[in-house]
């Protein structure tokens, strides 16, 4: 549990640092680091990472667009559609970033496991 | 095992990187869309937060650039390189995509963005000759060197902007769309001006008359499509006396026309693309002071085709809107003068049939003889897919637009378009010395280089001249021609020359102390020029007319009310007529019950009422009933204009076109609005079931769309908001009045605009659709003509550019 809590954290962590100069992407490399250095068991590979993404891009959007009305969010829950609901929009960024880093995640696990076997 | 599992994890990162980073169909790349820290999130914000002092490079001096509480820049340069350096670096933070998407619209780029679904628009822009029209106006761009320097200076401070924006700041259509934006060029703001040009004097019938005189004759043509309408109000009042003049007038020549067939063009631009302007000497006035008006009736987009600013040095102040691309102020006003523009419709694009002797078609037959052609091929990038090549010939006429690769069918045969907006002109020179210009002599000056499109340019001095000239460059034609495809082998069909501009058709100071343009007539037929009916308003120009007839005074509140204003004049002049000729016994009690609502009906197209809404869907059914023989042919044929169409529906009930084809009996007008208005009642029904109450606010239901085919998301719907085409207050479903503005010459000028949209482009901006409201209730912005660049109050926020050192 303790790794798991500390994997949660470092995700965050290397995601928020690695944003500022790569592009999105920037929380794939955070996942795959963090699955590859601090290696998790079962499904909690891909959850924890996941879900500490989601939480960092759900976070820092609903921090950014809160502070504007989110005048732009409801227009482009409205493009997706998603009947202007701002929140659902909230949740499907915070799906998309957890799934891009859980599953680089997986692949960091990988990579570890079969390092270690050589 | 485990080297499965690892490849497993690979080949899954590897599918979720591509999926998440590509566009795949209309869907946005969503990882980059997403991300809060580069994607769209990082556009939800709103002007004025985090507003720094900048150092930019290609400055001279420093500038002071005051936002009001509307977002309207007012920008204080110290010299005019700056000055324009600066419009093109503001202009350029708020609305870029939209500059940078409408050249692209011009120069026929949209496949680069969206794919093989734009190859026809963007082949069709390049057979108009857009781009070579374009370059021609850069040639004359650059013989001016003042111009050029302004030019280049707004070229440098867009680029200044693009260069120090990085990916998170992209506006988000950039982001849709998943690409980045290009350096702006010298071209690309020539390039804007075809893309004006082609809006305003893009269209012409001349191929559709040539069906119709081919299969109608004379005579009919004659009565359908008169070159002027039995009554005409012109744009310069009839009291101007020409006779002073020496006029080199043309003899028609004795010659064939073409007598070929066509059954498909290009499309043409909305026929209500127009305007209205006016403007009351001080006579006329309240306060002593003349008055100006102007609203162009543009579709309505988001953002907006305008962009309004103030602009500033030492030596000029000028106020008003721009287009987002091009320098200067448009339409608007300084200390000394005001001018507004409509548009001044004249056949200006003529067709030649060309007859190539050879099948490659590199040359054509030209006055007994064979000419060269040269070629220019085409190059149209398509996004994920095979880029397209297309060779344009050349004539000495101009492009060949249509030939057996677009449209047409014969390898040996083709059509040239002969146009004004090829001929290439500093239209940029006229807009930049109007914007300086202190009094009439100077304004008439400034006009001498605009070439295309033709404007009715009005205006109003604090000295208290008032005067409208009808700019453009007008090729001198014999008379009918250019009306029909002309003969390219026959040198006697070319334009013999150009009218001389001082022959332009003006007018200074007329005695009615008023004068107003709103796409009408030009003139009346003693103008010693050949003019002839190319679409012209026959019912904004009177009522605005009648109005300025009916009083002594005029105050600022009767400017604003005729914008307003959504009489019906063409409904008034028909209606009548219908309602009295209907057999009521016809009609079952539902029909009864609408018939006897539009009975009563006042004529004016308010949005509360249901009158509006049963007469536009009773002419919508009358007008393609009366001319179905037009529809049934497989040639392009033109509706007569709507004064016509009501005009034989009045006065030769029972005339052939009359007759519904379909059907065997032999119909007359009465029996057309019998038809019709049992359609009409059966479309109100239908409409009813779906959209509940059809008021006229609802069933027109106006929209201002986005300029990515009217993307919901981005676009606004269902403005409450009056009038439609044909009405002063020209609000159609998603077209019309795109600026109003009212100008009383006081000194300083005292000024009201607003326009439908907003001054910031970025969709997550506040201001981006907040003007809307405030142009559908009919209201406008006190516009904040600054004097000083002192000036502390009713500012929102203010930005200083400094030299880069």
């Amino acid at each position: 549990m303790r790794k798991n809590i500390l994997n949660f954290i470092i995700t965050i962590l290397v995601a928020v640092v690695l944003s500022q100069f790569l592009p999105w992407w920037s929380i794939m490399v955070a996942g795959f680091l963090t699955g590859f250095s601090i290696p998790l068991k079962r499904i909690a590979v891909f959850l924890v990472p996941f879900l500490a993404i989601a939480l960092f891009w759900a976070v820092s959007a609903y921090m950014i667009s809160s502070g504007n009305d989110f005048t732009l969010a409801k227009r482009i829950a409205v493009l997706f559609p998603l009947d202007g609901n701002v929140n659902l929009l909230l949740l499907i960024t915070g799906i998309i970033g957890g799934l891009a880093a859980g599953i680089a995640a997986l692949f960091g696990k990988q990579c570890q496991l079969l390092f270690k076997k050589s | 095992m485990k080297f499965m599992k690892f490849l497993l994890s690979l080949l899954l990162t590897a599918i979720v990187f591509y999926g998440l980073n590509s566009k795949l169909g209309s869907i946005p790349p969503l990882g980059k869309f997403l991300d809060p820290i580069h994607g769209i999130w990082q556009n939800d914000k709103t002007e004025g937060q985090n507003v720094e002092a900048l150092a930019i490079t290609g400055l001279k001096e420093e500038i002071t650039v005051h936002y009001d509480k509307h977002l309207i820049p007012h920008i204080f340069a110290q010299n005019d390189a700056d000055l324009y350096f600066a419009q093109g670096y503001i202009t350029a933070k708020h609305r870029l995509w939209q500059m940078e998407f409408q050249t692209h619209a011009a120069a026929g780029r949209i496949s680069e963005l969206i794919g093989e679904a734009a190859i026809e628009f963007d082949r069709g822009q390049r057979r108009k000759g857009m781009v070579f029209g374009a370059e021609n106006s850069l040639k004359k761009m650059r013989e001016n060197p003042e111009t050029l320097q302004f030019v280049e200076a707004y070229r440098d401070g867009i680029n200044q902007y693009i260069d120090q924006l990085t990916v998170e700041d992209y506006p988000v259509e950039y982001k849709l769309l998943d690409y980045s934006p290009e350096p702006w060029t010298l071209k690309k703001t020539a390039l804007l001006l075809m893309y004006m040009t082609d809006m305003l004097a893009g269209g012409d019938s001349d191929l559709e008359y040539s069906n119709f005189l081919n299969k109608y004759g004379k005579e009919r043509l004659d009565l359908l499509y008169p070159d002027f309408f039995d009554t005409i109000d012109p744009v310069i009042p009839k009291e101007r006396d020409w006779s002073e003049w020496d006029v080199v007038a043309h003899d028609v020549p004795i010659s064939e026309l073409p007598k070929d067939t066509i059954t498909d063009i290009l499309e043409k631009p909305d026929p209500d693309n127009g305007s209205n302007n006016w403007v009351v000497a001080p006579e006329k006035s309240y306060s002593g002071n003349p008055i100006l008006a102007n609203d162009p009736h543009l579709g309505l987009k988001l953002p907006s085709i305008w962009f309004a600013l103030q602009l500033a040095t030492p030596e000029k102040n000028t106020f008003g809107v721009s287009l987002p691309g091009a320098l200067g102020i448009i339409i608007g006003f300084n200390n000394d003068i005001s001018w507004g523009l409509t548009n001044a419709t004249r056949d200006v694009r003529d067709w030649y049939k060309i007859e190539f002797t050879d099948d490659q078609r590199t040359a054509y037959r030209y006055d007994g003889e064979s000419r060269n052609a040269t070629k220019r091929i085409e190059e149209i990038k398509v996004r994920n897919g095979k880029t397209v090549y297309d060779t344009v010939v050349y004539t000495h006429h101009g492009p060949v637009s249509y030939d057996a690769s677009f449209k047409g069918n014969d390898q040996k045969i083709g059509y040239a378009m002969k146009w004004t907006g090829h001929l290439g002109g500093n239209n940029q020179r006229t807009f930049l010395e109007l914007n300086k210009a202190k009094n009439y002599d100077e304004y008439a000056k400034a006009l001498k280089y605009h070439v295309a499109p033709a404007q009715n340019f009005i205006f109003s001095s604090t000295e208290g001249d008032i005067a409208l000239w009808i700019q453009g460059t007008f090729p001198n034609k014999w008379e009918g021609q250019g009306k029909f495809l002309m003969d390219g082998s026959n040198p006697n069909h070319e334009w013999k020359g150009f009218i001389p501009q001082e022959h332009n058709a003006h007018i200074k100071n007329p005695e009615q102390a008023f004068l107003s343009s709103a796409n009408q007539h030009p003139v009346d037929e003693s103008y010693p020029y050949y003019v002839f009916n190319d679409g012209y308003e026959t019912y904004r120009n009177r009522v605005i007319n009648d109005f300025f007839r009916s009083k002594e005074k005029f105050n600022i509140q009767d400017f604003k009310d005729l914008h307003n204003n959504n009489y019906n004049l063409m409904a008034a002049e028909l209606l009548p007529n219908m309602l009295q000729q209907m057999d009521v016994s016809a009609l079952d009690s539902e029909e009864k019950e609408l018939f006897d609502q539009v009975k009563t009906w006042d004529y004016f197209n308010d949005i509360e009422k249901i009158g509006p809404s049963i007469w536009e869907a009773w002419w919508s059914e009358l007008a393609p009933l009366t001319w179905d023989e037009l529809e049934a042919e497989e040639l392009v044929l033109d509706y007569p204009f709507k004064y016509q169409t009501i005009y034989l529906l009045k006065n030769n009930p029972d005339d052939e076109f009359m007759d519904v084809v379909a059907t065997p009996e032999k119909e007359t007008a009465k029996d057309l609005f019998l038809i019709s208005f049992k359609e009409a009642v059966k479309n109100l029904k239908a409409w009813k079931i779906e959209n509940g109450d059809y008021n006229w606010g609802e069933y027109k239901a106006t929209y201002v769309g986005h300029l990515l085919q009217a993307l919901p998301a981005f676009s606004r719907f269902n403005l409450p908001i009056g009038g439609n085409g044909s009405i002063v207050n020209a609000t159609k479903k998603d077209h019309g009045p795109s600026w109003r503005m009212i100008v009383e010459m006081s000194s300083p000028p005292k000024a009201l605009g607003v326009y439908p949209g907003g001054q910031s482009g970025n969709p997550g901006s506040k201001y981006y659709d907040n003007f809307i409201d405030i142009w559908a209730a009919g209201d406008y912005l006190e516009l904040d003509f600054m004097q000083d660049k002192n000036q502390t109050e009713n500012i929102l926020f203010s930005q200083t550019l400094n030299p880069k050192p």
